[in-house]
């Protein structure tokens, strides 16, 4: 059977020895080397760069952003082969922009690097899908337009992946939707029960449509009297 | 003349015919007494290209929780699997928007609750870096004991069921017994056994009681010796190799492609652990070794896995040797409660008391993300702050979610029997995966 060559985290030369952080600043501090990489690759593409609590976030052009995590990936000056996560940030502020955010790892430079691109106010929630490059990406942009409604363009499979698909209610982790949901809990179970589960399931995966018939009658009537779950 | 092996062979049947009935193997009678058992041709029914669609759980054994996985088969062989989640989505990080940094440990038991212990300070490793704090040498080293001990109980259970899904029930019993000392220690240090809550913003829940360390020693003490007991049973066992060498094998490149961490990478050959190359809790402090694979099959996750125990011991040795005394929680107004005997008597304590459970520390506005090495890989807490007592946003990066986004790339191919191996070594937690 065949056997993989190991590859090592780290393996750049002359990389210090890692160390747990200390004393680290609020603000300020020493910027990871590719934000100056990417500022000298793309120069006004690169709006912004910060260092926050030690950690370096590079704001970005949106149209430019999948080049840029592309080449970030590809260039064997900075080799972010490792996709950490993918996520966004909607402030309670309204007035503030939309982050879509990407965590990037190079394991061969030890490095961490926050990128962002900000979708202002008003504007279509549309992001550049990393897939093709990183197949990580799958299923944390998935996650990421089930929970904030931000299309990513260029996912093959662009569904909602927590919540079912027929989900209709909205997108929870935006900031205008509310903690428990849009509707009371008796309407949830309501609207739970009168759903056609055939119409999420065909009938060779999986069938729970008569579930509703097999309540007993008392609690059937008492659900379409309107009771509610003591919310 | 009709033997019983005559009969058996008669009444056995190949299909159905061209005129909808059973069709037998037609005896022809030979030297011996015995059969011939070909078919003659043309009567085989031809079952090419019919592919079956099955349904796994989501209320299923094997799915380690609600799991659904449909999957197309041909004959016997994956052709496609479709994994669903999401059954147990609870809307974790939503919540966390509505809660002080100190109440949003008790979700973080919840998310991998195999690894409680290690969910909480990696929480709170997250929040006192949004507050700029650094803990007490003594928590420090606490902290460490509580990671490497969810580490072990994490991968104890893993192997258990895991040797259950394959066939073994014995592991099991005694990696689960051994999982029962360490819920003792639990509950013995902050109350709880499962949900632990165990960390503080700024220290821990509590300090160990007296004569807890020996307890600590005593499982550290015995614990290998299980440990090698399992070895002996499964390592070299003829079963389990079989089901489980060359199954599910990920190449490094795809494997850090895939994002995968934890025992699934460095089983593919990749050398990364968060403790050794982005340290915290001054892991760089500590001797131990990284186990890495280079088969990336469901084996040598599992060898990963085992290594990774003996190495928790050597840390959890090394950790009992060095704890200091001192206090465990930092001397920090703006996060730590006074003491209980000065709320009740002090009105400047009380009011400190009041502010800081009611109202809520409050971080300067910013944005952290702390990666730990949790036993399933890469836990991530992303939390931003905007100078409230609660988090714009609280991002849980889930390593068995990623892992689990594998799974189609890992299945295909192989038999329906494997999906279940190749399903059990990912280690997934569906706590933690729909958070």
């Amino acid at each position: 059977m065949s056997e993989f060559t190991v590859i090592r985290a780290g393996s750049a030369a002359g990389l210090p020895v890692p160390a747990t952080p200390k004393n680290v600043p609020h603000r300020g501090g020493d910027a990871n080397p590719s934000a100056e990489a990417l500022k000298a690759q793309f120069g006004a593409a690169i709006r912004r760069v910060e260092v926050v609590w030690g950690e370096t976030n590079v704001i970005v052009e949106m149209a430019k952003a999948h080049e840029i995590i592309q080449w970030l990936h590809g260039d064997p000056s900075q080799s972010y082969e490792y996709l950490s996560d993918v996520t966004a940030v909607e402030f309670r502020d309204r007035a503030l922009p939309i982050e879509v955010i990407w965590h990037l790892r190079s394991l061969k430079f030890r490095r961490f690097l926050r990128v962002k691109a900000l979708i202002e106010k008003g504007q279509p929630l549309v992001a550049p899908s990393v897939f093709d490059i990183y197949k990580g990406a799958d299923w944390l942009e998935r996650e990421c337009y089930d929970m904030f409604g931000i299309r990513f363009e260029g996912h093959p499979d662009l569904r909602r992946i927590l919540l079912w698909e027929q989900y209709a209610e909205g997108f929870p982790l935006r900031k205008d939707f509310p903690l428990r949901g849009r509707f009371s809990r008796a309407e949830q179970l309501r609207q739970a029960l009168a759903a056609n589960p055939e119409a999420r399931y065909s009938m060779e995966e999986l069938s729970v449509a008569d579930a509703y018939a097999d309540l007993p009658q008392d609690m059937r009537a008492r659900i379409k009297g309107g009771e509610s779950t003591g919310e | 003349m009709a033997t019983k092996r005559t009969v058996e062979v008669e009444l056995s049947t190949t299909g159905i015919g061209p005129d909808g009935k059973p069709q037998r193997i037609p005896l022809v009678a030979g030297g011996d007494g015995g059969v011939a058992l070909q078919a003659p041709p043309g009567i085989e029914p031809d079952l090419e290209g019919e592919h079956m669609l099955i349904n796994i759980g989501p209320q299923h054994p094997a799915t380690h929780g609600v799991l659904r996985l449909v999957l197309e088969l041909d004959g016997e062989t994956v052709v496609r699997c479709i994994p669903h989640i999401g059954y147990l989505h609870c809307g974790f990080e939503k919540i966390g928007e509505y809660r002080q940094y100190n109440q949003i440990i008790p979700w973080t038991d919840r998310d991998d609750y195999l690894n409680c212990v290690g969910n909480n300070i990696a929480f709170a490793l997250g929040a006192e870096k949004l507050f700029g704090i650094e803990v007490t040498p003594r928590c420090t080293v606490l902290r460490v004991i509580g990671m490497e001990l969810s580490r072990i109980i994490s991968h104890l259970v893993w192997m258990g069921t895991t040797c259950i899904d394959i066939g073994a029930y014995t592991p099991f019993l005694w990696s689960f017994q051994e999982r029962e000392n360490v819920y003792n220690l639990f509950e013995g240090w902050v109350g709880a056994r499962l949900t632990t809550s165990a960390s503080r913003v700024g220290g821990m829940a509590a300090d160990i009681p007296d004569g807890w360390l020996d307890g600590l020693k005593a499982f550290v003490r015995t614990f290998p010796k299980t440990l090698d007991e399992c070895d002996r049973v499964v390592t070299k066992n003829g079963i389990w190799v079989g089901r489980t060498v060359g199954i599910g094998v990920m190449s490094p490149e795809e494997a850090i492609n895939y994002g995968l961490s934890g025992p699934m990478l460095r089983a593919s050959g990749v050398d990364y652990d968060v403790r050794k190359d982005f340290p915290y809790l001054d892991y760089e402090t500590y001797d131990f070794e990284v186990p890495v694979g280079v088969h990336g099959d469901v084996y040598d996750r599992y060898l990963v896995r085992m290594e990774e125990m003996r190495q928790s011991v050597r840390i959890l040795e090394q950790a009992i040797a060095r704890l200091p005394d001192g206090p465990v929680n930092v001397d920090d107004p703006r996060v730590i409660l006074p003491p209980k005997h000065k709320a009740t008597s002090e009105m400047e304590s009380m009011i400190h008391h009041f502010k800081n459970v009611m109202e809520g520390p409050r971080p300067a506005p910013g944005e952290a993300y702390v990666a730990v090495e949790a036993p399933k890989g890469e836990k991530g807490y992303y939390m931003v702050s905007d100078g409230s007592a609660k988090p714009v946003r609280w991002r849980i990066r889930p390593p068995s979610y990623v892992n689990l986004s594998a799974i189609p790339k890992m299945v295909e191919g192989h038999l329906l029997s494997d999906v279940i191996a190749i399903n059990a070594s990912i280690d997934i937690v569906m706590g933690e995966i729909d958070r």
